[in-house]
């Protein structure tokens, strides 16, 4: 299998501020759609993005502002790229937080459900962890190839 | 306009039933001020039934579970029945994943891929 070549990259930084949540979705669906997507798979990166923002800005970050960094990634084979960067409080024990319904915030109607969005909407998800000096959500999803046209 | 510049929300009251219409993206950003609002109006009528109608919900990630399951639990808590109705294709999909349904009742005026429905999602 010959190796996989980056067609685009990007990345981008902005404050830990829940407005921006938003924003982080947004770009990572424009960004997705130079490689014409389905409106299922937009919807996928859109969600899988916002969670993973949201936990940074939540958890990562919790009363404080920090920087939160998004990259993004598309290869040759069709394989998006999503990486959420932050410099927060880390995660103690990651198995835990990635299971089902867990959640450190449920006064405020955490529903728990974040990365099990995520791994259920992306084909991959990594979550790299050091307490106290902050988090990387990787996340990879294979876009469907486009039907050939005669 | 978004759900976050609204300042009223939109419902209808009919009998001793209430349905609040959603709008826009339910985010943890506009979660809190969408479920204040909700709270607010639900204390001040006091309904026997309460619909949430998320057929103008564009966008719905966890946090949205979130204040939906919330939103159950308090009427749980009030006496209150509780419905959620006409949510699109996408907001579905994030229902259930998390079994929403064995909890709520969801209704669908739309059945998928009928013309309303595909009115409701997002252009």
């Amino acid at each position: 299998m010959p190796k996989a070549v980056t067609v685009n990259r990007m990345r981008c930084t902005f404050p830990s501020c829940s407005s921006n949540e938003a924003l982080a979705r947004s770009v990572a669906a424009s960004f997705s759609a130079q490689m014409n997507p389905t409106c299922e798979e937009v919807s996928d990166i859109k969600c899988a993005v916002s969670e993973a923002v949201t936990n940074a800005i939540v958890h990562g970050y919790r009363d404080s502002i920090g920087e939160i960094t998004l990259l993004l990634k598309l290869e040759d084979d069709r394989t998006f790229t999503a990486e959420v960067r932050d410099k927060g409080c880390g995660i103690a024990d990651v198995e835990e937080a990635m299971r089902p319904l867990f959640t450190t915030d449920p006064e405020h109607e955490r529903s728990g459900m974040g990365f099990t969005i995520i791994e259920n909407f992306m084909d991959s998800l990594r979550v790299v962890s050091s307490p106290g000096k902050g988090t990387r959500v990787v996340m990879k999803k294979k876009l469907s190839m486009l039907p050939i046209m005669k | 306009m978004n759900a976050e510049q609204q300042d009223v929300i939109r419902s209808i009251t009919s009998g001793k039933s209430l349905t609040i219409f959603l709008e826009g993206d339910i985010d943890h950003h506009s979660a809190r001020r969408i479920r204040s609002r909700i709270d607010t109006k639900v204390f001040i009528q006091r309904p026997d039934e309460l619909i949430l109608d998320l057929s103008r919900v564009c966008f719905m990630d966890s946090s949205g579970l979130g204040l939906i399951l919330g939103r159950y639990a308090k009427a749980v808590e009030l006496g209150i029945a509780f419905k959620v109705a006409n949510p699109n294709r996408d907001v579905r999909r994030i229902l259930d994943l998390a079994g929403t349904e064995r909890l709520i009742k969801i209704e669908s005026a739309y059945p998928p891929g009928t013309r309303q429905e595909v009115l409701c999602r997002k252009p």
